[in-house]
């Protein structure tokens, strides 16, 4: 197989611990999983927002850092083997000629599998876009909500808005790329890091860059690719900024993504599930965790614990449709690579 | 009533409507928004992280101060005012009794 394509039991969209969790009862019947995540290390919300919070409602911890827990959920999943894909985005899903199915990442990976778990928790992690009418219709044509390839804007004229760290630090990078380089504020004070304050106040009192605090960007202008922007200050009015690139930086918002539209049923960016064994109104596709809803439903990890467990019987069913799934208790039978 | 108070929140038609609040059962406003089935997506469960459920304070009641968390939430929130604030950090208790709200506009 090419080395960008990959088979395996179960594809399990999201490493949050739900995600994590599937693993472990999927190997007690020897279900192979891959997991997908969009974020670089496994453990989802868990470990980019709150890895030092405490959680107080995982049965038998009193209390259990969630950084730890994932750290607990990939040791007690290692006897299992799981891929991983980190950094990848489940862009699309398919249905192959044998009936399975096959996922597709944005950067090119191929997964194919019998059965789909989505685990995607909040969905997927994207930039906040400002509220403007047609910013569409220039994204790629002059507004980069990302800075991937800082080249790009070499000898440009650049306009960057937010307030908080990721705009202070670009904006001291590319002070050195572009040709003109403006920062736009809402307000006067910054929440970034002193020193990156300090430095970014130094840049535009030496004239090297612009500093306009207390305004916003209220319209994009430009015939195909960008050329400039209204911006309107508190207490000047309004006027228009000439640049080749707009970066608004806002921060990440979770957003379900492209499981909008797989064709599974939505109610309010959540997967609905029935509650037999979680699956959606798509054959071998199921949802388990914060991303599905159900009467009842509550958001918790424990729910998705009990979740993804009664899922991997259906799962099993599928992948193996003539064998019977004897039910064992890990207390009788072990688990094999795990110290007793 | 003992433990209820009397909140009035404007939805984005601007219809203004009051809500009874339990002031015993832990509850912010996100969470009573929720519960009376209004527009707030409260996506990250009260954790200040989303915005969604940012709404903005019409009266003069004395609130908690917002933490550094809120703040840089609203810092990278849109259609932002001095008056702006996120329902999932404001604890109903008695002394909100009266409290007037109005959700703000949703943005991506």
């Amino acid at each position: 197989m090419h080395q960008d394509q990959a088979e395996t039991d179960i594809i399990i969209i999201g490493a949050g611990p739900v995600g994590l969790f599937a693993v472990f009862e999927a190997g007690l019947p020897k279900l192979r999983c891959h997991l997908i995540d969009v974020l670089p290390q496994a453990g989802g919300q868990l470990t980019e927002i709150y890895p030092k919070k405490p959680i107080y409602d995982i049965p038998g911890y009193p209390s259990v850092l969630a950084g730890d827990l994932v750290q607990n959920l990939l040791q007690q999943i290692a006897p299992f083997k799981p891929e991983f894909s980190l950094g990848h985005r489940a862009e699309s899903v398919a249905k192959c000629e044998d009936g399975r199915w096959k996922v597709i990442t944005d950067r090119g990976l191929e997964l194919v599998a019998p059965v789909i778990f989505i685990a995607g928790g909040l969905g997927c992690f994207e930039p906040r876009k400002p509220p403007l009418e047609n910013i569409g219709q220039y994204e790629d044509k002059g507004i980069e909500y990302f800075v991937r390839d800082p080249e790009i804007f070499r000898n440009k004229r650049v306009v960057i808005a937010g307030g908080g760290d990721s705009a202070l630090d670009w904006t001291i990078y590319l002070a050195e790329v572009a040709s003109e380089l403006v920062l736009i504020h809402r307000r006067t004070e910054f929440r970034g890091a002193l020193d990156s304050v300090e430095k970014v106040q130094h840049l535009a009192a030496s004239g090297r860059i612009r500093l306009v605090t207390n305004a916003q960007v209220t319209g994009l202008h430009g015939d195909g690719h960008l050329d400039g922007l209204d911006v309107l200050h508190d207490t000047d009015g309004s006027f228009r900024i000439d640049t080749d690139y707009f970066v608004p930086l806002f921060g990440l918002t979770p957003k379900l993504g492209p499981i909008g539209d797989w064709g599974l049923g939505v109610d309010s960016n959540a997967v609905r599930v029935n509650t037999f064994d979680y699956a959606t109104d798509v054959p071998g596709i199921f949802a388990i965790g914060d991303i599905n809803t159900y009467p009842g439903k509550l958001k918790l990890i424990l729910c998705g614990f009990h979740e993804a467990t009664l899922a991997c019987q259906s799962a099993f069913k599928i992948v193996h449709p003539d064998k019977k799934l004897s039910f064992k208790y890990t207390t009788v039978t072990g688990i094999e690579g795990m110290p007793s | 009533m003992d433990n209820t108070i009397i909140i009035s929140i404007t939805d984005r038609e601007g219809n203004e409507k009051q809500y009874e609040a339990p002031t015993d059962m832990n509850m912010n406003v996100m969470e009573l928004c929720k519960s009376y089935e209004l527009p707030v997506e409260g996506t990250c469960g009260g954790m200040a992280l989303c915005a969604s459920c940012h709404v903005y304070v019409l009266s003069e009641h004395e609130l908690n101060e917002p933490s550094e968390d809120e703040l840089a939430m609203l810092d990278s929130a849109f259609f932002v005012k001095d008056n702006s604030r996120l329902g999932c950090q404001i604890r109903l208790k008695d002394s909100l009794d009266g409290l007037r709200l109005a959700l703000a506009p949703v943005s991506g």
